[in-house]
Order: C-alpha cells, then structure tokens, then sequence
C-alpha cells in the first residue's frame, strides 16, 4: 500500500488570503494524479471530516496542467487571530500526507 | 511596440536576489524592473501596527540595487505594496530609503508615489450606499469596523500605476497594491493583450518561486508578446520547466484556473505551457474577461487586545500520563488565582489559553492524534486589554503553574521547565483582520491619491 506523500512531489497547506485556507497536492506523474483523482481519495467530504466542515464549503478543483488537486476551506480561524494556531498556515496538511492511496 | 520584457527583482522586496542575477538580466534589456513589497501571510501585526517585516537595512539593500540598475539603464522601477501592507506610514518609510539611496548614490528621478490608505468616511459613504460587497469567509463589517480599523488598505489594479507613469514618474512606489498590477501596467498601457500580460505577471510576482527547485529568492524574467510569454530565469543554476509555471497557478490562490483583479479576472483554462529549452517556457492561450463593475479589495485590521505569554516544558513521565487532568486543574488554578488577586469581575476583562506543543499546537481542535511523546511544550497566553494587566494576571499564572501538583508526588514540586528569567514576555499589541470586502469606486483612481516629487 502507497502514501500519498510516496506518490506525490509536494503536499502544501497555505493561507490564501488571512480568510482561506488552501492545500495543493502536487503528483509525481499523470497515471498516479488520474487515479487518484477518479478514485476521489481527496475530496469534499474527507476534508469536511477532518478539518469539521460541511462538504458544501470545500472547494476541490483538479488541474490538469499540473497534475495537482486543490482544495480551498475557511479559514479555521482568521490568520493571527487569537484562536489561530498558524499564521501562514502553512502546517495543516499533516493527515494528508500518510492517506492511503489505492 | 511588439514586445515588452520584463524584470522581476524578488518574491517580496527585502528578502534578497544575487547582485550577479540582477547584472545578467539587465544584460537582457528589460523596459522595465518590478517588485512586489508586501503579503498578508505574515498576519494581521504589520497593516495593524505600521511595522515592516524586514529592516530598513535589507529594503534598502535590495532597492539600492534597483534603482542603480534601473536609473543606468534608463528604465522605471515600480515597487507595490510598500514595506508589508503599503499603509500610508510604511510608504513613507520606503520613500524615505529611496530618497536616501538617491542622496548617497546621486540618482535623480521623477518619483510618483500611490497611496493606498483609505479614508474611513469615504468607506462609510460607500457602506450606505450598498457600494461594500464581502468576499468568501468574510466577517461581519459595518461603520464600526471601519471605526476600530487601525489601518485600512485598498489594493490598487494597474490603473494609478499607469496614471504615475503617464506622468513621467520614472519610479514609482505604491501603497497596497495587486501583486500582478505591478508587472501589468506597463504592458497593458502599451497595449499588449491583457490574457497574456496577467498570466506573466502572475508568473512573475513572485520572482524566482516559479523555478523547477527554488533554493535562494532571486530575479525572474519574462519577454510577453501579444498572444505568449517566455519565462526563463536569468540565474544559470535555476531551470523552469512546463510543470513548474503551470504550478505556480496554485500558489496562495482558491483556483489555479481563475485569477481575479480590479478590472477584471484572468482565466487560465485554456492555456498551454510548452518547453523552448531546458530552462524555459512558453505560455499562450489564457484569457482575459474585463469586470462588469470594477472593484477595490479591501484590508482592514484592529486591535484584539495586548498579549503576555509564558513558555515552558514537562518532562516528568508521571505529570505527562495525566496530562489532561494536570492541565485542566493547572487553568482553574490558575484563574481562581487570578480572581482572589484581581476581584471578582476580572473574568470578563482577560482571556487565558494553552497551546500544548507536542499535542496538537499545530492545528487545535483539529487535531486527531491523541498520543504524546517523552516531552511537551506549553505557552500560556493572557490577552486583555492593556499590557500592564495581561503582564499583571500572567505573573499569577507563572508561580501557580509552576507548582502545580499531582498525586503521586508528595511535597513541593517544580513541575514546568520556563526557560527564561522573567518567565513571562509581553507580545504588545495584537492585531486582526476585520474585513474581506470589495468596494465599487466611481472610477479607478478615486481611492488612490498620487504625489510626485523630484528626487
């Protein structure tokens, strides 16, 4: 069984602006990012689940021209607030990275 | 003019390029150099309280070089978003370094300078006549927010760019700008199809991050005609290949495919990214579609309240296999402390919270893993409404923490690693961004003023 940071040449979490938050799974080759992508191994409702969302706030956008999945949520909490854990947001991919990938 | 070539000098003004980069691209005959100055990643501080990010020292080192390379070379120099968050006291400052270099270098130029700073009547008007519109996620804004803002931005599109260069500016600093109108202007004002112009400064904003392996900031580089563009890093040990321009769409954007600006929104759907060498790319086929009403983002940010914090460690196997239970006790101490010290009343006036680092500092209430390891780091964090209180209810926190039992051990225990005398640190003031707004100018300058001055 694979991980999905075995497949993949970059997993990244960042602020798009202080209000969103977007991740960026970057594939090392087409066969791996088709499969995974029609599998739907990154999609709406895990993010829902693990980030306590409703799927209708995640956006899951495949692209093509880099073999990449991007997912933008709200923001857990507005960049530098007081409740926010990470300015950047640049550590909140961590349960992406050891997902199962068929 | 059948085409425009561009020099992007940095990712963000202050963090550094090779001077040796910078000298190979103006071998190149760039029309113009460009450098973003500013982001909103590094949180709400800067636009909130007028501090810059880098020193005055790395602006100045990275502008000298700009303005002398420019200034040689007869070309503008245009900076955007100046010293973080371009309010009007951070523009200030970059133009007080420029006026510096120009004294200690004898350049003489036209400077125009933007300001993006808004005035808070002027917002207000807007808000009442339905001019205000929020974005994704945005919290709640009325002529309170604008009131409690300490600074409020409006991020410029190309237009007074265009305007400052219209009238002879031969270098211009900007207040909050779009990070892509800095590399647009000049292109779209000499005409260039606006599709292909957007997509190479989106490519460009960011200088060398659109490299195959980006191990240094550096200068980047792009030749736009009408219907492409050539991106090819001027450092030889850089390489840009298909795959690494088409990812750079997803660099701290919602969409890789859509890029929205004030005059309208770049679509990347279409566009296709062929190698011409083994290190550069062309790129043609996006499209441009002008907005129906043009629009000004806007920045906002206000004080949260002044903040002490305490950092320190567990190391003791017993107090870590009831680590829940020890902490949980450790905060209501904590707080009963604080009000036998303070007076009942005194809970409305701060807020205490914990970060546990090695549970889950990293993502909260988010997190799903439940174990911890041999140590864990804490920081304990008072927030209130002025310092003198958060530094006054945080130095209860510290005796009582530090002491704090369990069962197991009978007698006085020490039982937090603080690595530093005094244990607590004031933060100072601390900011948030209040508002995620676009307002509908009457036209494209009217949020933006502009000086001159003969430099």
């Amino acid at each position: 069984m694979m991980r999905l940071w075995q497949v993949t040449k970059l997993i990244r979490s960042k602020n798009s602006g202080p209000f969103e938050l977007t991740f960026d799974v970057i594939f090392k080759d087409r066969e791996t990012y088709e499969k995974v992508r029609d599998a739907k191994l990154i999609s709406a409702e895990w993010f829902a689940r693990t980030y306590r969302l409703t799927p209708e706030v995640v956006s899951v956008i495949h692209y093509d021209a880099a073999n990449a999945i991007k997912v933008t949520i709200p923001r857990p909490a507005i960049s530098g607030d007081v409740d926010d854990t990470d300015v950047f947001g640049g550590q909140q991919y961590g349960p992406l990275v050891d997902l199962e990938v068929p | 003019m059948s085409e425009i070539r561009i020099l992007s000098a940095t990712g963000i003004l202050g963090s550094g390029f090779r001077e040796e980069t910078l000298k190979r691209a103006m071998r190149l005959k760039p029309d113009f150099i460009g450098a973003d100055s500013g982001s909103t990643d590094p949180g709400p501080h800067y636009l909130g309280s007028g501090d810059t990010l880098f020193s005055d020292s790395a602006y100045k080192r990275d502008l000298r070089l700009i303005l002398l390379a420019a200034r040689a070379a007869k070309i503008p120099a245009i900076i955007g978003s100046a010293c973080t968050s371009g309010s009007d006291p951070q523009l200030e400052r970059l133009v007080t370094i420029a006026r510096e270099i120009a004294r200690e270098e004898k350049l003489s130029f036209k400077l125009g300078m933007i300001h993006s700073e808004q005035n808070k009547n002027y917002l207000k008007r807007k808000l009442r006549e339905g001019k205000v519109r929020p974005l994704a996620n945005a919290p709640e804004f009325n002529e309170q927010v604008i009131d409690r803002s300490a600074h409020i931005v409006g991020m410029a599109g190309i237009e007074p760019f265009v305007e400052a260069l219209e009238h002879g500016a031969e270098v211009v600093i900007a207040g909050r700008s779009s990070d892509t109108s800095i590399f647009s202007a000049i292109p779209v004002m000499r005409g260039l199809n606006p599709a292909t112009v957007w997509h190479a400064a989106k490519i460009l904003e960011c200088g060398a991050a659109c490299v195959v392996m980006r191990k240094y900031p550096d200068c980047m580089f792009a030749t736009v005609r009408d219907d492409h563009f050539i991106v090819e890093p001027p450092n030889p040990e850089y390489r840009c290949d298909p795959a690494s321009i088409a990812s750079h769409n997803l660099y701290e954007n919602s969409t890789p495919y859509e890029l929205v600006e004030p005059s309208g929104v770049l679509n990347t759907f279409s566009a296709k990214y062929e190698a011409v060498s083994d290190r550069a790319v062309k790129v043609s086929g996006s499209t441009f579609k002008a907005a129906e009403r043009y629009t000004i983002k806007l920045e906002g940010a206000e004080l949260a309240g002044y903040q002490s914090i305490i950092i320190g460690s567990v190391r003791d196997p017993i107090i870590l296999r009831q680590f829940d239970s020890w902490l949980a006790g450790l905060t209501r101490a904590a707080k009963d402390r604080i009000t036998a010290v303070f007076g009942t009343g005194i809970e409305a006036k701060y807020r205490f919270d914990v970060r546990v680092f090695g549970r889950n500092a990293t993502m909260g209430p988010l997190e799903n893993e439940t174990r911890i390891g041999h140590e864990v780091g804490l920081l304990f964090q008072v927030t209130a409404d002025t310092q003198e209180l958060a530094t006054a209810l945080i130095k209860s926190v510290s005796h009582i923490a530090v002491h704090y039992p369990v069962p197991e051990w009978t007698g006085l225990i020490t039982s937090i690693a603080y690595p530093y005398s005094p244990s607590e640190i004031a933060r100072g003031p601390c900011y948030r961004f209040n508002m995620n707004h676009v307002v509908e100018p009457e036209s494209p300058l009217e949020m933006f003023g502009i000086e001159y001055e003969q430099v």
